[in-house]
């Protein structure tokens, strides 16, 4: 099913400066898997609760696909909900907790008690917790706590699935076999999934399309390959991947760092001073005294260096105002700190700076 | 020795030392020495005790106001906490100091206060016996002081629970359908379960050694109104020291078995759920 955010605005306090969220728009296709991607307090976590009905908008709209769910309160809206810290039922067993959604229902729409009990075995089948059925949520480990704690979201039958950093408590290991696992069961379950995460590699390698929020807005929407390729703006290019910005200055079609041109390409003509993110495979240490122009290379002073898995990290000061850079140095080039080497940028990415109106 | 483990505080010799000798000095002893007093009677004797009908009215008095009086304060202890905890309003925090007067109050003080308010004369006392209820100087009376007694205890060993609770589990149940009532009942209040055991057991056992503010507002009658500490006293009184060290006795093998039951069944409860 497909969700529907239109123009919803959050303000917690109108004394402070910004709202929470800033008219926010956001379609979900039915049966994508979308993360919400952003830095603590970019209002991530608000927009899921809000959608989920456990907060309240200032203003605008969500929809379930055509239905307006705005008025509906959180248990009429029908979405299965995962926190962060499980929130399971302590006092219940695993079979007890997945089957509460169902026991809590009235006479009317209550499934039988075998009935009952079978779809929470079923879950527990699907979630790889089979024969755990009676124990207690104290006796599991935290991954085997999530997938509980998904198992009874999954159990009412929710029109969508709402994630709010699901694998925030665990640790590095348990983490990365839950994306992989909980990849497999949205392909096989199909459910139209929102998941909030702070963690870039999370929202990349699991969701369909990414959303970037940032201070309450919708910085930009796009699959992992967009988001990562061709950030929209420079707070996602900040924000995605590893980056150092330059300060430098565009006149005549072309970049400069200081009085030396580069030859990355300019998608707009617009002058002016702006940051240009560059990653750190992007920069090759060219041979000393040559460049192509003919022209003295940009050259840079070797601050410090590192390991960094495979490779080698250094971190240059460029001359002048332009700031620091960091880049991958081949383990082969010697380089010691201290010493001058010349730079050859293969590919950035400038943001103009629009002057503060 | 074999049970000890391995620490990084040291001293575990010491303070088992120190937590026998204390407990064997301020607790055992003078129990051990109670029993030994009543024990001069034999069973036999014990038992002619036990078995006379004004101990055995006295009794039936202690321990049921007693269990009343902490059921009454487990319910509206509870919703007190539930509001301490909760709620944000002006006066809260006086409020909260409030519950501990009980706690504070010497007990004869606490007795005649309330004996004032509950007579036929006093605030209460006077509206309530134009409608023909009289509450003091009969085993009415005893559970209002016990309730007053013991509320402090309900309360403050439920709050702090209640405080510590997890938003998140009840927002779960909500997404899940589950009403505000049903949240409570099914959610909520199990996990509150074993504080409020606790608090029971407190209120219970201090309810059933309560004296000072009992006797002023119970009637004191034999067979009606009057409660085991007192009989004790009455006998004490008559130089029958025999009689009062085996109504003692009876009321702590009572209380003991009474306060065993919960303990078991709080330990269940911690066994099962992986906490208090």
């Amino acid at each position: 099913m497909q969700i529907r955010v239109v123009d919803i605005v959050k303000q917690f306090d109108p004394r402070a400066k910004g709202p929470v969220l800033d008219q926010i728009n956001l379609n979900v296709v039915g049966g994508e898997l979308l993360a919400l991607l952003g830095p603590s307090g970019s209002g991530k976590t608000t927009l899921l609760r809000i959608i989920a009905g456990l907060d309240q908008p200032t203003g605008g709209k969500v929809f379930f696909g055509e239905e307006d769910a705005s008025g509906l309160r959180v248990q009429e809206r029908r979405v299965g909900f995962v926190f962060q810290n499980y929130a399971l039922f302590k006092h219940l067993t695993l079979e007890e907790n997945i089957a509460f959604g169902l026991t809590v229902r009235d006479r009317a729409t209550r499934p039988p008690k075998a009935e009952i009990r079978r779809r929470a075995l079923e879950l527990l089948d699907l979630v790889q917790l089979s024969g755990l059925g009676k124990r207690y949520p104290a006796q599991l480990s935290g991954g085997q706590r999530q997938r509980v704690a998904l198992a009874r979201a999954l159990a009412v039958e929710p029109r969508v699935l709402l994630l709010d950093e699901p694998f925030g408590a665990l640790d590095a290991k348990v983490r990365r076999d839950l994306r992989l696992w909980l990849r497999e069961l949205h392909d096989r379950t199909g459910h139209t999934t929102l998941f909030v995460t702070h963690d870039q590699d999370e929202a990349l390698e699991l969701a369909d399309r990414v959303a970037v929020l940032s201070q309450g807005r919708i910085e930009q929407i796009g699959s992992p390959d967009e988001i990562y390729d061709h950030p929209a703006t420079a707070f996602v290019h900040g924000f995605i991947g590893e980056s150092s910005a330059l300060r430098v200055n565009a006149r005549e079609g072309r970049l400069f760092i200081g009085d030396r041109p580069l030859s990355i390409p300019l998608r707009e003509e617009r002058p002016g001073w702006g940051r240009l993110f560059i990653r750190p495979q992007d920069v090759v240490i060219g041979e000393k005294g040559l460049s192509e122009t003919g022209r003295p290379p940009i050259e840079a002073e070797v601050l410090s260096l590192w390991r960094s898995g495979p490779t080698r990290r250094a971190e240059l000061a460029l001359a002048g105002e332009a700031g620091r850079i960091e880049i991958d140095a081949p383990v082969a080039t010697p380089l010691t700190p201290g010493e001058k080497v010349p730079l050859h940028f293969k590919r950035g990415t400038f943001y103009l700076e629009t002057p503060a109106a | 020795m074999s049970f000890r483990r391995p620490s990084i505080l040291p001293g575990f010799g010491l303070t088992l030392g120190y937590t026998l000798v204390y407990l064997t000095a301020i607790v055992l002893l003078p129990v051990a020495l109670l029993i030994l007093r009543s024990s001069s009677l034999g069973l036999d004797g014990l038992w002619a005790i036990a078995t006379e009908p004004r101990v055995l009215a006295a009794l039936r008095i202690s321990f049921g106001m007693s269990l009343a009086a902490a059921g009454i304060n487990v319910v509206f202890g509870a919703i007190i906490a539930w509001v301490l905890a909760r709620y944000e309003f002006p006066g809260r925090r006086l409020l909260d100091a409030v519950v501990d007067l009980p706690f504070a109050l010497p007990t004869a003080v606490a007795g005649i206060a309330l004996a004032s308010l509950y007579a036929p004369s006093g605030w209460i006392g006077g509206p309530l016996s134009t409608l023909g209820w009289r509450i003091a100087y009969t085993p009415l009376g005893i559970g209002v002081a016990l309730i007053f007694i013991g509320l402090p205890f309900i309360v403050r060993t439920v709050q702090p629970v209640i405080e510590e609770l997890d938003a998140d589990v009840e927002e779960a149940s909500a997404t899940l359908g589950a009403t505000r009532a049903q949240t409570l009942l099914r959610v909520i209040l199990p996990s509150l379960v074993p504080a409020l055991l606790t608090g029971f057991a407190l209120a219970f056992a201090r309810g059933v050694g309560e004296y000072g503010s009992v006797i002023f507002l119970a009637g004191n009658l034999p067979y009606v109104s009057e409660i085991a500490p007192l009989l004790i006293v009455v006998k004490l009184e008559q130089f029958d020291y025999a009689s009062a060290t085996a109504i003692a006795t009876l009321m702590l093998i009572v209380s003991f078995f009474i306060l065993l039951v919960i303990n078991l069944i709080q330990s269940w409860s911690r066994r099962r759920f992986g906490y208090v």
